[in-house]
């Protein structure tokens, strides 16, 4: 999109502003407007530049600190610290260390009072890292800061980088898939959650994982109709007591249904559903029309990987992960010397896995850079706490994940 | 190709009372949590807050196991559960005391009128609700219905 004529925006992570002027961009963006741009660039050295502030960047950087690394720098392109935890406002699984039954956003700001108590760690946010070089001595990353007397390149050297920019929205296929109305699951969260603005006031939620489950259920309170839920496995693939909360409101779930087709003037005024048979077909004659002005699809995420692909870190396709994942060892190490890879950057999980792959990666740089205060000691709990999160029925996919870029990581199988 | 066998409340996501462990009338009498929590999830807070450690797990994954006769139904995994999956039932000479957690706006007052909603949705008549509690955020209300309701209500929706 392009904003006040400067191309290229993510509109998403923009705030709002008076007069502010939002334009369609169908082609390569251009600058009308050069001045815009703060000529000033500015040079930072330090010891661990960590990408992402989500729970795995936090963890990380506390971590690195508790080691006793000197500096430390938190990158973050969003004007809030807390990656997905801002805008998730329900309680969250796992076990008290890992603070169960706290609330996303509650968990979001204790962690960021205990990054910001910490002198030895930065925080520079409304800083995108738009590329990334690996040097003899140390790994150069290029960002952009966005000030309001305009954009400022900003050159990082850094001994160590950890990489910990979280997942990107799956999108699905079908005809009207591009009218307003049709959302990504997260997008609407942070509209609803982080920015107090209803999607709309119909909803059709395409995919029963527990983001569409939970999504579903967090438009509900914020007073949106949800039509109902429909899910092309013949089963729903998120928690159940998080389906039995949507159901006991009344929200009917269909499985073995998908949608066809998205339809409406200008904007979404309904949608075309068709149930689904055994071999994932479509089966005509089924079709149904539901009326909606917002269709939200929660159909999975991809690793965001794009800077650790352009530093050089062998990536492999692992169906588990949710695409292409940077291969690392046990200890969150790339295939190149210091850099490191966190949280659902190194495969799609959760909040609390990515804590504790935060933590390793971590105490891993730290290590590497000489700061060791019973490091082993920790890496073996933390793996062991990973292990045990990965031990039931819903961390099977996780745990085949990460076997797998273990495999790789020992010279690699063809899957 | 591995058998599938998917289980009804993996379709609908509402259980039936064969997929719980219930209590005795002796227990449910004197009012015990009822933990509809089936599936083995990543999650245990409802270990850590009971105070007469009525509920255990053999580890994270576990499925959640209480000791009726240990359980006083203080209602504080309640208010903790993060999936809702938990409701304090008592019954009563002629009526049942159900407690359940709710997070929704407005926050229920003692007295105000509600239609009972059962796992499904469906309206099963209306009550009153009699108490109130706030644990972080989670509203958790009692309720006031017929004894035949107890195990079927498990939501409500003010009037
Ligand atoms: C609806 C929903 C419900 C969930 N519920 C739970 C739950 O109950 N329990 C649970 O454990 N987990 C839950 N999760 C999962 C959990 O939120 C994620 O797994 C977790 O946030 C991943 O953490 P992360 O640190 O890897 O990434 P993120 O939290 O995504 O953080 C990544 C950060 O990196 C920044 N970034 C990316 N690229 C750049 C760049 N180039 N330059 C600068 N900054 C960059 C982003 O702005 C972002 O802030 C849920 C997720 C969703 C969507
Ligand atoms: S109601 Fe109280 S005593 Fe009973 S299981 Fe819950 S926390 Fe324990
Ligand atoms: S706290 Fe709730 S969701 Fe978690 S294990 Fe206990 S009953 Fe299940």
């Amino acid at each position: 999109m392009t904003v006040d004529n400067v191309p290229n925006v993510r509109t998403c992570i923009t705030p709002l502003e008076e007069n502010i002027r939002v334009l369609e961009q169908d082609r390569v963006g251009e600058l009308s407007n050069k001045k815009k741009f703060n000529r000033k660039r500015k040079k930072i050295d330090v010891d661990i530049v960590i990408v992402g502030s989500g729970p795995a960047g936090m963890m990380a950087a506390i971590t690195a600190a508790k080691q006793g690394v000197p500096s430390i720098l938190l990158v973050d392109e969003n004007h809030l610290i807390g990656g997905q935890l801002v805008k998730q406002s329900h309680k969250f699984f796992g076990s008290e260390e890992e603070k169960a039954g706290t609330r996303g956003i509650d968990l979001a700001v204790e962690l960021m009072e205990q990054v910001n108590s910490v002198k030895t760690i930065q925080s520079m946010l409304k800083t995108t890292i738009i590329g990334c070089y690996n040097g003899k001595k140390n790994h150069k990353l290029i960002a952009i800061k966005r000030l309001i007397e305009g954009d400022q390149l900003i050159e990082i050297n850094s001994k160590s980088v950890i990489f910990a920019c979280g997942a990107m929205e799956n999108m699905l296929a079908f005809p009207g898939n591009d009218l307003p109305g049709v959302y990504g699951a997260g997008g609407v969260q942070t509209l609803m959650n982080v920015y107090g603005v209803k999607p709309g006031k119909k909803v059709l939620m395409v995919g029963a994982g527990n983001v569409g489950l939970i999504v579903s259920y967090q438009l509900l309170q914020a007073g949106v109709n949800v039509d109902r839920v429909v899910e092309i496995l013949p089963k729903i693939g998120g928690y159940n007591v998080h389906a039995a909360k949507l159901r006991r409101c009344g929200v009917p779930i269909y499985t073995s249904h998908s949608i066809k087709e998205v339809y409406g003037n200008g904007k979404v005024e309904g949608a075309i559903l068709v149930a689904i048979n055994n071999s994932f077909k479509p089966i005509p004659g089924t079709e149904q029309k539901v009326s909606c002005d917002t269709v939200c699809i929660a159909v999975g995420l991809t690793p965001s990987i794009r800077l650790l692909e352009q530093i050089g870190a062998k990536t492999e396709f692992i169906a588990e992960a949710g695409g292409h994942v940077a291969i690392h060892d046990s200890s969150m190490q790339t295939s190149v010397k210091g850099v490191y890879v966190a949280g659902d950057s190194s495969g799609i999980e959760e909040a609390s896995t990515a804590m504790i792959e935060g933590q390793l990666a971590g105490i891993s740089a730290a290590t590497l850079l000489g700061y060791d205060k019973q490091a082993d000691m920790l890496k073996k709990k933390y793996r062991k706490a990973l292990e045990g999160f990965r031990s039931g029925p819903f961390g099977i996919k996780p745990k085949i994940c990460k076997e797998k870029i273990a495999c790789c990581w020992n010279g690699g199988i063809n899957y | 190709m591995e058998v599938l066998t998917i289980k009804q409340y993996e379709k609908t996501g509402i259980l039936s009372l064969k997929d719980l462990t219930l209590p005795n009338d002796e227990q449910l009498k004197k009012g015990v949590a009822i933990i509809e929590c089936v599936q083995e999830i990543p999650c245990d807070p409802c270990v850590a807050v009971c105070p007469v450690n009525a509920i255990s797990m053999k580890d994270i994954n576990d499925i959640p196991k209480i000791d009726f006769n240990k359980c006083t139904g203080c209602k504080r995994c309640v208010g903790i559960c993060p999936g809702l999956a938990i409701f304090v039932i008592k019954i009563r000479d002629d009526n049942a005391l159900v407690t359940l957690p709710y997070e929704f706006l407005p926050i229920p007052k003692v007295g105000d009128n509600i239609t009972a909603l059962d796992r499904a949705g469906k309206p099963r008549g209306n009550a009153k609700i009699v108490k109130v509690n706030r644990s972080n955020k989670t509203t958790v209300v009692t309720i006031e219905i017929e004894k035949d309701l107890a195990m079927e209500v498990r939501s409500i929706l003010l009037d």
